[in-house]
Parts: structure tokens; C-alpha cells; sequence
């Protein structure tokens, strides 16, 4: 199915990827490649590998890669460090951020985003030209200004540090996004706000790759493509109406698939 | 796991203040007796009293023992084997700032603080002091005009001998402790203060410690007075050149405010911490406290403490005025493998006394730090408060952080109240920041000076700026 013509480059290609950490297979040959302006959706059981996966992508140090490349824009990045990743376009949405107590909310958000910018040979932002961008970008996710002036995450309620995840995305408009599990936590009217943000900062340039576990994100959002994983591997790969078919039938239907090489 | 050989690259980050000024220097001859101190004495021009201070002080020294109570690990001191007066050398008498000896103003340019009329900060009155003499104070005539006294203590013994003989020692009496009597005895310049009744101190007060010999000792002697009504913020800057041997600096601070006075006291403390195996490095062991004498007046000390070997301090308050107020803020932090025992005591003597202790320390590679502190309330003071906060960071796995506070409360009818946590900077949290395009140094020295935002929040402007970027260079390489 990926291997139809395309008429541009592929944004990010994970390539028969193996990976450990501390010496026990997590990933056992994962291979995905991600074209501008596609959504893909990856499901599967806790403990599947999904989430290691997106770490990996974003260059967690805990992971080794023992096997396999992941090539973003057609070149290797191995052995990019993590701020390198995301200074030239990747994004790891967390499924848990992290609360980094007295640092504040504006300040990490305006080094962040100078980092990227200044990797886009783009001006950096003093602190009142960063007011007037993080302003705008505030309404996309519906925050309100004083989560600016908080320590990072620290004190938010669940769906308040998911908004931030996407506010920290429409501020550093990466070329692709990994999402894990943005949507577990989330109440109905939360979820609806982080998937019209998702859809606002999205666009034909950028690709999206969705961790989930719930059809409820993907009928806001729908994806070009589900991939089921299980034990390291993408075992099913189909279109949109494959993750409707799990909803209904469960991941014990996947455990009779023969992994699709 | 974490970029082990990022870690090894930047460690060698050079000590920034490491040079050593080429210039001739008058020294007297190692050691210590009677008679070294009949010299300095001598050399300083010094009334009889004076020195009757410094040989009493002495003969109580050399009856007292080293104290062992903090558990520093450290070689044994000779005294002997230490010059107790270093001076560089230059004319008798200096008019102006045009005679004092290039090499000298070219050494406090490069620190960052120039002293000649076109170049001198603008904001600040600076007092440079280098090894055991004041060399120049800036502002001096500008101060005159509000009766604000600046100026070195040597100055200060000769022209303003009724204020000294009043108040020296009698914050710190010479018997208070092992340095603070070798202190008393050596003692060889260092700032005096003396603020006028009613008076605003217009700009902001500093003095410049600079050691550049590697064999002589620094025991300097500050003495801040405030009269009733009056106010000061002071700032202390220390550095030191690189040598692969042990340098003594064993200082006395004295504060006294009257009446309705405040004094506030800024330190940023950066002298030379020895190498990555602990060779070299300043030990820091200084007596430093304050008398808040009068009703409602305020004394404040902030303290950030990165450099030294060994750092032995614990600047306290004694709160003898109805309502006085005593502040302590303190970061310190330690790399490799420097120690820090570092603290302060808030002696309620007084009613209605009140006191705010906020520490932070930040312990890194193989260093130890602890903070040791006592809260006293005395049987007078009747509704007393006192609010202490002790964090500790600890980056690393081979770093120890510890908290010691003393509370001793003789009076019922007083509130104390101690908080204390212990944190780590964590692999996730570090992930987090990388994953956002921030490296890896800015991430941890962005967490570091978010753990210490309470401290720098009451340090003067120059100095928070200063001080956040002095922690990041110190922290650089230190995750391991």
C-alpha cells in the first residue's frame, strides 16, 4: 500500500527498526514510512511497543537501536541528540509530560520555540514578541494566559497538560508529529478542543502519527492509515476502517494475524 | 548513561579567574608569633589598642583547637607554613586613582570590574581589595556628600579610629571561634561601612576580593555599621587564581543595625574550587553575623556560594531588638569534589522577633553539602516567629546532600516552623526539556536556576543575572 508513487519525498522512514533497553528487545522490526500530509494511527495493547517507538523517534537515551535506521527528510538520525530532533522539525507529544517545578511555563516555551526558530535561520523572539505569538497560539487550544506564568505542568490537571503538549506543537510547527496517547484522560469536550487543534496546525507539509488506543480520536481526526502493533512488530496495516473493525472486535483478533512483511 | 563523554568534555570547562598577576609584591615571612603580628601592626600604622586587640586575640587562638565538628575532610593546616601579609608593592601615598599601578587596574578589569573614573560601574560604589590590602574605592567623594563612610578598614583605623574602637569585635568577639581568633589576630584590610542616621545609602556598596598569591593567606575584616533609621544594600564578589595548593581565606564579617536601620548583604562567592581530583582550591572559612541592636531594624543576608575547596560558613543574626527582622538566603552549590557546610543561626533574643531561613543547595559529582543551622528562641522573645525552608538538588548519583537544623526554643509563646525536601534532576525531566529542542547543559542549568528562583529573587539586579549564569557555567558537564 505505501509502495504506490508518491509525488514527493517521505517526511520520516523507520526502517526494519530493532531496539533494547537494558539488553531486553522491545522493538523486533518495525518498518513505517510517513509521506507530507498524512495521518497515520498505531494501536495495539499496552506493552506493544508503541510508545517506545515514539521515544525512540524523539531519541530517548534509555533506548539503543540494535538494528535499523529512521531516516527523517532522507537523512539517518541514529544518532541525533533529542534536541536536535525536535530543533529540526520532530515532535513527541507526551502521553504523561512532565512537570519541571520553577521553571516557568513562558520562558520554557520561548527557549523552545527560539530553538527551533534559530534552526530556521528565523529570528529569535525577545520576550514580548513571543507574548504576541504564544497569544495566538493560545487560542487554538483554548488555554487561558495564566498557564504562561505557572511552573511547566506543574499543578495541571490531566487534560490542561495534553492542551500544553499541543500548544508547545502549534508554537514549534514541527514537520512531523508523534502524539502518544493525547487523548487518554481526556473528557469529551477536551478531546474535541486537542483534535481541532491537532487539524488547525496540521497541514499538507506535515505528517501526523497518532498513539492510540480509541476509535473516539480517530472519528475526530482520521487517519490515512492504522497500523496494529504487537510484540515489536507491525503486524496489520490497513486503511481507516481497520480501527473500526478493532473497536468492534477487540486486539484478541489481531493475535491470529501473520505478520504482514 | 546520559552523554558520558559530553560530561568529560565540558568538565574541563577552564576556571574562568585562574590567572595570576605578574606584579611585585611586599611579603613578610611565613609563619606566625608574636612578633609577625607586632609587624602587620606596625605596617598599618595601628593604635595601641589595636594592637593590644590583635595580641589578645592571638594568645587566645593559640589555646583554642580546630574544630572537627562539621566532618570536612582536609588536610591538616600549618600555620606556619602560611605569609600572613602580602601586599602589592606601590607608592606611599595615592592621591587618585591615576597612580595605582596599571598591572592592578588591568587585573580588576578583567574580572569584570573596572575602577578608573571613565570606565567604573556606574551604579555601584566598588571597594577592590587584592591579597591583604584595599586598593582602590570608587565614588568615594559622591558618597561623602550623604556622610556615607566607605572605605577600606585600614583607612578607617587611621580616620575614623572612635567608630572602630566602639564596634570591632563586638559582633564577633575574638574568642568566638578557632578562625575568627586567627582572623582577630592577622587581620589585614578588608571594608568598612558607616551609614548615617536617617540616611538612604544612594547606590549600591561593593567589595571586590581578589587572592593572588598562591602561599599567603586572605583574613579579611568587613565592618557595616547602620545608624538609626538608615539603610545599605552591600555586595561581595571573591576569585582566586588556580594553584595546586590549599589557600586559607579566614574572613569576619560584623553588621550592627540601629533602630528602625536595615542591612542588606549580598555575597557571590567564586573562588578557585580546585581541580576535577580536588587538588588546589580555596578553604573558605569565614565567621559572618549580624547584630540587629535596635527595634525593628532588618538584617538580610544572600548568599550564592559556587567556588572554594572547602566552604565553613554560617552568617547569623542575633535579633536583640523588639521586632527586628533576620533573613538568610543561600544557594551553594558543589561539584567534584568541593564540601559545603553552610548554614546560619537566628539567635531570638528579643520579643516579637522574626526570621526567614530559605536554603537551597545543589550538590554535583562526588561533593558534599550540607546545611547546618540553628533557631534560637530565648526566653524574652515573646512571640517570635521563624519560617525555614531547606531544599537540597542532588545531580548525579555519587553527590550527598545533608540538612542540619538545630531548634532550640525556650520561650512557649514562639512559632518555628522547618520544611525540607530533597530532589533529583531527572533522566525524564532532562528528556523532556532535550525533546523540546533545548540542550542538554541549558536544560539542567534551567532546572537548577528554577530550584533556586526563591534566592535570586533577593539578590540585587546585577548580581541575579550574574549568579544564574554562574551556576550554569559551574553545572556544565556535571550530569552524569
Amino acid at each position: 500500500m505505501q509502495s504506490k508513487m508518491k509525488e514527493s519525498d517521505p517526511i520520516l522512514e523507520v526502517e526494519n527498526l530493532f531496539a533494547s533497553t537494558d539488553n531486553l528487545p522491545i522493538l523486533k522490526g518495525v518498518s513505517l514510512t510517513v509521506y507530507p500530509g498524512e495521518i497515520h494511527a498505531i494501536m495495539g495493547r499496552n506493552g506493544c511497543g508503541k510508545s517506545t517507538l515514539s521515544k525512540i523517534i524523539a531519541g530517548h537515551p534509555s533506548y539503543n537501536i540494535t538494528n535499523g535506521d529512521i531516516k527523517f527528510l532522507g537523512e539517518n538520525i541514529n544518532s541525533l541528540e533529542p534536541e536536535e530532533r525536535s530543533q529540526s522539525g520532530i515532535f513527541l507529544g507526551f502521553q504523561y509530560p512532565i512537570e519541571i517545578p520553577g521553571v516557568s511555563n513562558l520562558e520554557f516555551l520561548r527557549v523552545s520555540t527560539n530553538a527551533r526558530r534559530k534552526f530556521l535561520n528565523k529570528e529569535e523572539l525577545d520576550t514580548f514578541d513571543f507574548e504576541e505569538l504564544v497569544k495566538e497560539k493560545l487560542e487554538i487550544v483554548k488555554m487561558d494566559h495564566a498557564f504562561l506564568s505557572r511552573s511547566v505542568n506543574q499543578g495541571f490537571s490531566g487534560g490542561e497538560k495534553k492542551r500544553n503538549e499541543i500548544l508547545q506543537m502549534a508554537l514549534l510547527e514541527p514537520k512531523i508529529a508523534i502524539l502518544d496517547e493525547t487523548d487518554s484522560g481526556l473528557d469529551i469536550d477536551a478531546l474535541r478542543i486537542v483534535a481541532s487543534g491537532i487539524k488547525k496546525i496540521s497541514n499538507a507539509q506535515t505528517g501526523i502519527i497518532l498513539i492510540t488506543h480509541y476509535q473516539r480520536l480517530l472519528d475526530e481526526i482520521k487517519p490515512n492509515y492504522v497500523h496494529v502493533m504487537s510484540d515489536g512488530q507491525i503486524i496489520k496495516t490497513g486503511e481507516s476502517d481497520l480501527a473500526l473493525e478493532l473497536e468492534a472486535k477487540g486486539y484478541e483478533w489481531t493475535d491470529n494475524f501473520i505478520k504482514e512483511t | 548513561m546520559v552523554n558520558e563523554n559530553l560530561v568529560k568534555d565540558v568538565v574541563k570547562e577552564p576556571y574562568k579567574y585562574g590567572f595570576v598577576t605578574d606584579i611585585e609584591t611586599e611579603k613578610i615571612a611565613k609563619g606566625l608569633n608574636e612578633d609577625v603580628i607586632r609587624l602587620i601592626s606596625q605596617k598599618k600604622e595601628e593604635p595601641k589598642y589595636l594592637l593590644d586587640f590583635r595580641l589578645k586575640a592571638f594568645k587566645k587562638w593559640q589555646k583554642m583547637k580546630e574544630p572537627d565538628w562539621a566532618g570536612l575532610g582536609y588536610k591538616q593546616i600549618d600555620y606556619q607554613d602560611i605569609i600572613y601579609y602580602s601586599a602589592p608593592k606601590q607608592k606611599e601615598k595615592i592621591s587618585s586613582l591615576d597612580e595605582v599601578d596599571p598591572k592592578l587596574l588591568e587585573t580588576f578589569d578583567k574580572l569584570g570590574i573596572p575602577l578608573t573614573e571613565q570606565k567604573k560601574l556606574t551604579n555601584v560604589a566598588v571597594d577592590a581589595v587584592f591579597d591583604s590590602v584595599s586598593i582602590a574605592t570608587t565614588f568615594r567623594e559622591e558618597l561623602a556628600e550623604h556622610g556615607v563612610i566607605f572605605c577600606s578598614i585600614s583607612e578607617a583605623v587611621k580616620n575614623h579610629s572612635d567608630l572602630i574602637e566602639k564596634y570591632l569585635g563586638t559582633v564577633v568577639p575574638a574568642s568566638d571561634n578557632y578562625f575568627a581568633a586567627l582572623n582577630s589576630a592577622v587581620f589585614s584590610d578588608g571594608s568598612f561601612v558607616y551609614i548615617p542616621k536617617g540616611v538612604t545609602c544612594p547606590m549600591d556598596l561593593s567589595s571586590y576580593f581578589r587572592i593572588n598569591s598562591g602561599d599567603s593567606g586572605q583574613f579579611e575584616r568587613t565592618l557595616i555599621i547602620a545608624e538609626e533609621s538608615s539603610s545599605v544594600s552591600y555586595l561581595e564578589g571573591c576569585t582566586a587564581p588556580m594553584f595546586d595548593t590549599n589557600t586559607l581565606h579566614a574572613a569576619v564579617v560584623e553588621l550592627i543595625a540601629l533602630d528602625n536601620a536595615s542591612i542588606k548583604y549580598s555575597t557571590v562567592q567564586n573562588w578557585y574550587a580546585g581541580d576535577e581530583e580536588g587538588i588546589g582550591g580555596i578553604f573558605n572559612f569565614v565567621t559572618k553575623r549580624g547584630k540587629c541592636l535596635g527595634k525593628r531594624s532588618k538584617i538580610s543576608w544572600s548568599q550564592v556560594e559556587t567556588g572554594s575547596a572547602i566552604t565553613w560558613k554560617y552568617p547569623s543574626c542575633l535579633l536583640l531588638g523588639e521586632e527586628s527582622v533576620g533573613e538568610f538566603y543561600s544557594v551553594a552549590l558543589t561539584n567534584n569534589l568541593q564540601q559545603a557546610d553552610t548554614g546560619t543561626k537566628m539567635i531570638h533574643v528579643g520579643p516579637k522577633t522574626k526570621s526567614t531561613i530559605v536554603s537551597k543547595g545543589i550538590s554535583a559529582g562526588n561533593s558534599k553539602n550540607s546545611y547546618r543551622g540553628l533557631v534560637k528562641m530565648g526566653t524574652k522573645a515573646t512571640g517570635s516567629r521563624n519560617y525555614s525552608q531547606c531544599d537540597s538538588m542532588l545531580i548525579g548519583d555519587q553527590a550527598s546532600a545533608n540538612t542540619f537544623p538545630y531548634i532550640k526554643s525556650q520561650q512557649p509563646n514562639s512559632e518555628i516552623e522547618h520544611e525540607a525536601s530533597t530532589c533529583r534532576i531527572s533522566e525524564d525531566q532532562l528528556f523532556y526539556l532535550q525533546s523540546r529542542g533545548i540542550e542538554f547543559e541549558e536544560a539542567v542549568s534551567m532546572m537548577v536556576s528554577g530550584f533556586c528562583r526563591d534566592v535570586f529573587n533577593q539578590l540585587p539586579m546585577e548580581f541575579a543575572a550574574e549568579a544564574d549564569k554562574l551556576l550554569a557555567l559551574k553545572l556544565e558537564g556535571s550530569v552524569g
